[in-house]
């Protein structure tokens, strides 16, 4: 028998074709030949859709072919009567990825996308981190109903294997806390801050020309984006069932030169951490890091301490933003639902 | 002054009572407690940590008065501020009265601001202050941190505190 009969077909769809929607499709096309050889799957993007379009081929999508929509160099369309929920429910594939932007208020419209994909019979892998923060248990609960996957590594962390390294790696263990830098845009904001002496305002400027922080940072530097992050660990680590409004968030925009300079003098630096253990307390707030610990990571990279009862503290750092790094733990979660 | 004592408790009830009399009898002031049941002796007495507030002349009868009410003294001592912290503020520290922030951890009488470093950028601008709270022990240590959290939220002054 040749390699080829154990090569399995996963039809894919991915709802929100933004950065993360097209790095995921630039992975699959750059991985292609290691994901048939070394995991026996042969992935074909099935269907896109966007608030530009839709696109739907049930043999596979040219991934080449659709990155040009990301650059402007192709057009979008859309086929007559098609809608991205009909897309979800009608078109024959098995992991609806869900790309969408994060709502924190309403979790729309990835929520309705994702629970109509797991009706529908679909695996669900996201990196929205909206539907996750607000209806966790409705929404594992409705998975387990089905019987179908919900993955959602890249809503926390970005590359950083977080999730899958306390479910899977550290399996036995208890965990005790979580301690760490979850948004990439402050840690760069605030070691700029430290290191070139500058005022937040400055440095917040600077990180928007870089395309490190948004046009509206408020979610990022007002610690609401970690706060949204350490709610879906609070869940899915410690079987909370807390909301956004339980997290307890001080962000940065009070953080002064002159403070990061008494910092220094002090031994520390000054990071954004959130903060979740055992007795239920979630906190995002600006903590003094002593420099020689492993917290203290610089630019925009993330990291995590886990603290366990038996392998002691772990600590993972990684790029916890950017389109390639996010797609990296979409397609992890895609191989795991198939092994 | 400040004096540590470690002494040893028969494992019955009310023992602990009956060796804290002498403390107040004697015009102490009991700063701390903490018993440690989980540390028996091979004996089967109980350690007992004690931080007291006492004229240092007096120390010597109130020993003498716990042995003769059956209680072990291991070792006493003077009690030094062992535990550090730094922590930062920063808001209008100085307008909302600094003193009075510092006079409420130098009260509690097991914890002490002993160093504070500040910088005001200008009179209208928020300022920013690195303080080293010590205190007798890490439990101590964290009470006094409370106190400065619960101190400064009243103020409108944010606390960064080490993770």
């Amino acid at each position: 028998m040749s390699m080829q009969s154990n090569v399995k077909t996963v039809r894919i769809s991915i709802i929100g074709f933004g950065y993360v929607g097209a790095g995921l499709a630039e992975v699959i096309r750059r991985k292609r030949a290691e994901l048939t050889g070394t995991y026996g799957l042969d992935l074909r993007i099935v269907g896109i859709a966007d608030l530009n379009g839709i696109f739907i081929d049930e043999h596979g999508l040219d991934e080449s072919d659709l990155l040009k929509l990301r650059s402007g160099a192709k057009e979008w369309e859309r086929p007559a009567g098609m809608t991205t929920l009909k897309l979800i429910k009608e078109l024959d594939h098995e992991v609806m990825v869900e790309t969408t932007p994060t709502n924190v208020e309403t979790g729309q419209p990835g929520l309705l996308h994702i629970s109509t994909a797991l009706e529908s019979g679909r695996h669900v892998v996201t990196s929205n981190k909206g539907p996750l923060a607000l209806e966790y248990s409705r929404l594992t609960d409705l998975a387990a109903a089905q019987a179908r996957a919900l993955k959602y590594e890249a809503t926390v962390g970005g590359a950083m294997p977080l999730i899958s390294l306390i479910r899977d790696n550290l399996a036995g263990n208890g965990v005790l806390s979580i301690q760490g830098i979850l948004n990439g845009t402050c840690n760069y904001i605030l070691t700029r801050m430290a290191e070139e002496g500058l005022p937040y305002e400055h440095v917040l400027k600077e990180a928007q020309e870089l395309g490190y922080a948004e046009a509206d940072p408020s979610s990022d530097v007002k610690g609401v984006d970690t706060a949204v992050k350490l709610v879906i660990l609070a869940n899915s680590v410690f079987g909370m069932n807390a909301t956004y409004k339980d997290v307890e968030v001080t962000g940065i925009t009070a953080i002064t030169p002159d403070a990061l300079k008494l910092a220094d003098d002090a031994g520390y630096v000054i990071k954004l951490i959130g903060e979740v253990g055992r007795a239920g307390c979630l906190k995002v707030r600006p903590r003094l890091v002593p420099k020689d610990d492993p917290l203290n990571v610089s630019g925009t990279l993330n990291v995590a301490t886990i603290k366990t009862d038996l392998a002691g503290d772990i600590t993972i750092i990684g790029k916890g933003a950017g389109p390639i790094e996010a797609a990296s733990a979409i397609l992890a979660d895609i191989i795991s639902i198939y092994r | 002054m400040k004096i540590s004592m470690d002494i040893e408790l028969q494992d019955i009830p009310g023992q602990l009572v009956r060796a804290l009399q002498p403390i107040s009898d004697s015009g102490g002031n009991i700063v701390s407690v903490v018993h440690h049941h989980d540390k028996m002796t091979p004996s089967g007495r109980i350690p007992v940590q004690l931080v007291v507030e006492l004229d240092e002349q007096r120390l010597e009868r109130l020993v003498t008065a716990l042995v003769d009410r059956g209680v072990t003294v291991v070792r006493t001592g003077e009690e030094r501020l062992k535990e550090s912290m730094v922590v930062l503020l920063i808001g209008h520290i100085v307008h909302s009265d600094l003193r009075e922030t510092i006079d409420r951890i130098d009260r509690t009488g097991f914890a002490e601001v002993v160093a504070l470093s500040l910088s005001m950028p200008s009179v209208h601008e928020e300022s920013s202050a690195s303080v080293t709270i010590s205190a007798i022990g890490e439990h101590e240590l964290r009470e006094a941190l409370h106190i400065l959290e619960r101190t400064a939220r009243e103020k409108g002054i944010m606390v960064i505190a080490p993770i």
